[in-house]
């Protein structure tokens, strides 16, 4: 399936907040799909090298999207620049455009401080605050910001809920944030991100450090936050993309390779590089 | 031979070797410790709690008070971490979080080269340079703002406990950025991440993340600094007048425990005079220690108490602080706990 088909700029006014995507045949279901953010030739690198080429793709809202790839291909990389994350590190830049609801992301409409609430993220390996509480690394987002939530109490229940966390720590707010296994220290990330109501929440990798029990209940996580919040997970475990995605982007060695429905990818792949990386003859 | 009873007799050496020189420092200090006490053991019985409040050091009537000494050491050493604590944790955050990495690497170099300046030379550059300095030009200036104000009250002389923990400050700063710049660097490039990706300002990440999970750390590094300022000897000795008083100005000379020791070790004929000097170690010895369990506890205290003190409080102004509320299992210089599996 080739990009053009899935995009279509909506024409006329550059400022157009939205722009369509037709969805693939296999889940026409409930009519067109709004990208909520659209990935434009984008080029990443450190220093002069250019880890990320041209790379372009649709994040449609309110659905689960898997980015795919061997080690090293960019995966991190191109989550990073959806919430300018990447430019936080010495020497780095980017060229193309992310749009977020069609304003650029890059542009000058949108400050990073702003944008990183919008867009949450989740790292590889969970990283609570230590030295604060189990609630006070949940209302973390707005206290680092120096900011105040209408509710504390029910931002935090709400959060944990949401995060399948809950029921769990409920008796123990106060215990220190780094007293929680590996699991449940990555759902009160999850947490976190999610107590400033992003549009989107990107995760890199984030069963990689936990156990399959533990994995199993983050995956089924995200199938239930789908329906709220915009999803892009990277992920190198296949049967994990399979599992939580809608769509699929299959980078390698920092190309785009491969974008489409996941059930498409993982059952027709239009490039031998795919089929060879999913039926794992490499990576 | 079999390798395996090889490398367990190996292991046993080491460990044996290690044992040892454990055991070794052990000795060393309760060696030091006793010889000190048993040395002042004539002063301290004689003149009893009288020896700790006295006021009095006069060697020909063999009459000996440590409270003057005591006084200037306490006095300077404060003086020296009021200013060196902010100045030194300040340098050490530009250099860890905020300078460029070549930036940090030649400014790094210098303050490690500073922390190693023996400390004669900054008592040379004390007397001859910072004490005329402020003798002529910031004493009389200060003077004119506070009027009689007691802090700065009496004749410009350019030496006293103001000038000695003014170069006690400039002594210890390069000790604790150096130790601070370590702390901070160990702080785990995640706990950055996670604050900045929940749109943190560089200020935010700083107040917020880093210095809270650092604090343990930061501690350490004011303790060290503090254990310089006490018993720091030559440089003081040079710049703090020499006068056994005890005076609420910073302008006004003084002595320290270790000043008093170092001028009148060699003069000290009778046995008495010489406990009295013993005991005067016995007292700075025991600053050190009281003053480094009293960090240590002040820290835990913060870790541990601070919780429930501000648990409920809320923590959402500016203004406050980012308080660190509860025990990370780990220090600060490991990767934040992640958890069991
Ligand atoms: N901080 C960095 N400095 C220089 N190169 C980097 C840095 N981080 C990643 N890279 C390089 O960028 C490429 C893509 O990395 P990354 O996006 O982390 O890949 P992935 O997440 O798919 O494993 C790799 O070749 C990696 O070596
Ligand atoms: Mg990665």
């Amino acid at each position: 399936m080739s990009l053009a088909s899935i995009l279509v700029p909506v024409p006329g006014r550059s400022d157009a907040p939205r722009q369509v995507v037709t969805p693939p045949p296999a889940m026409t279901k409930d009519a067109p799909r709004t990208a909520k953010m659209v990935i434009e030739s984008l080029t990443a690198y450190y220093g002069s090298h250019a880890v990320l080429r041209n790379v372009s793709l649709p994040v449609v809202e309110r659905t689960v999207t898997a980015v795919i790839g061997p080690s090293g291909c960019g995966k991190s990389t191109m989550v990073r620049c959806l919430n300018r994350m990447h430019e936080i590190i010495p020497g780095t830049s980017v060229s193309g455009r992310v749009l977020l609801d069609g304003l650029d992301v890059y542009g000058r409409h949108l400050d990073p401080i702003e944008l990183r609430r919008r867009v949450g993220m989740v790292f590889q390996k969970p990283n609570p605050f230590p030295t604060m509480s189990v609630r006070d690394n949940v209302l973390a987002g707005w206290s680092l910001t120096g900011t105040k939530p209408p509710n504390a109490d029910d931002v935090v229940e709400n959060a944990l809920r949401r995060a399948a966390l809950w029921d769990e720590v409920k008796d123990r707010l106060k215990a220190p944030g780094g007293s929680l296994s590996g699991g449940q220290a990555q759902r009160l990330c999850i947490a976190r991100a999610l107590a400033v109501q992003p549009d989107v929440l990107l995760m890199d990798e984030p069963c990689s450090a936990l156990d399959p029990i533990a994995t199993a209940r983050i995956e089924e996580l995200i199938h239930e936050l789908a329906s709220t919040v915009t999803i892009v997970i990277v992920t190198h475990n296949m049967q994990q993309a399979a599992r939580v995605s809608e769509f699929t982007a299959f980078l390698y060695m920092g190309d785009l390779v491969e974008f489409g429905d996941t059930a498409g990818i993982f059952t027709r792949p239009s490039d031998p590089r795919t089929e060879d990386y999913i039926t794992g003859r490499f990576g | 031979m079999p390798s395996r009873p090889k490398s367990s007799r190996v292991d046993t050496a080491f460990h044996a070797t290690l044992v040892l020189a454990g055991l070794g420092v052990a000795t060393v200090l309760a060696g030091v410790a006793w010889e000190v006490l048993s040395l002042s053991g004539e002063a301290l019985s004689k003149g009893g709690i009288g020896f700790l409040t006295g006021t009095t050091w006069d060697p020909v009537t063999e009459e000996f008070g440590a409270l003057p000494a005591l006084y200037g050491t306490l006095l300077t050493s404060a003086v020296a971490l009021v200013i060196a604590v902010p100045l030194g944790i300040g340098s050490a955050v530009f250099l860890s979080e905020i300078a460029t990495s070549r930036v940090a690497t030649v400014v790094g170099v210098l303050v490690d080269l500073l922390a190693a300046i023996p400390s004669v030379i900054y008592g040379l550059w004390g007397l001859f340079v910072l004490a005329p300095l402020l003798r002529e030009h910031v004493q009389p200036a200060v003077q004119a703002v506070f009027g009689d104000f007691p802090l700065f009250a009496g004749t410009p002389l350019g030496v006293g406990y103001g000038t000695a923990g003014l170069l006690l400050a400039i002594m210890v700063i390069p000790v604790i950025t150096s130790v601070s710049r370590e702390v901070l660097r160990a702080v785990p490039e995640t706990q950055r991440e996670a604050a900045t990706a929940l749109g943190a300002t560089r200020f935010e990440v700083i107040r917020g993340t880093v210095l809270p999970y650092a604090r343990r750390g930061l501690v350490g590094a004011v303790v060290l600094g503090l254990g310089r300022a006490l018993g720091e000897t030559m440089a003081v000795t040079m710049v703090i007048g020499n006068r056994y008083d005890i005076s609420a100005s910073l302008f006004a000379p003084g002595y320290t425990l270790a000043a008093v020791i170092a001028n009148e070790f060699s003069e000290a004929f009778s046995p008495h005079y010489l406990s009295a000097l013993a005991g005067l170690a016995v007292v700075l010895l025991g600053t050190t220690l009281i003053l480094n369990a009293g960090a240590r506890l002040l820290v835990r205290g913060v870790a541990t108490g601070g919780a429930r003190k501000n648990g409920d409080r809320h923590r959402f102004s500016r203004k406050s602080v980012s308080v660190p509320i509860s025990v990370p299992s780990s220090d600060p210089g490991k990767e934040a706990p992640d958890g069991r599996p």
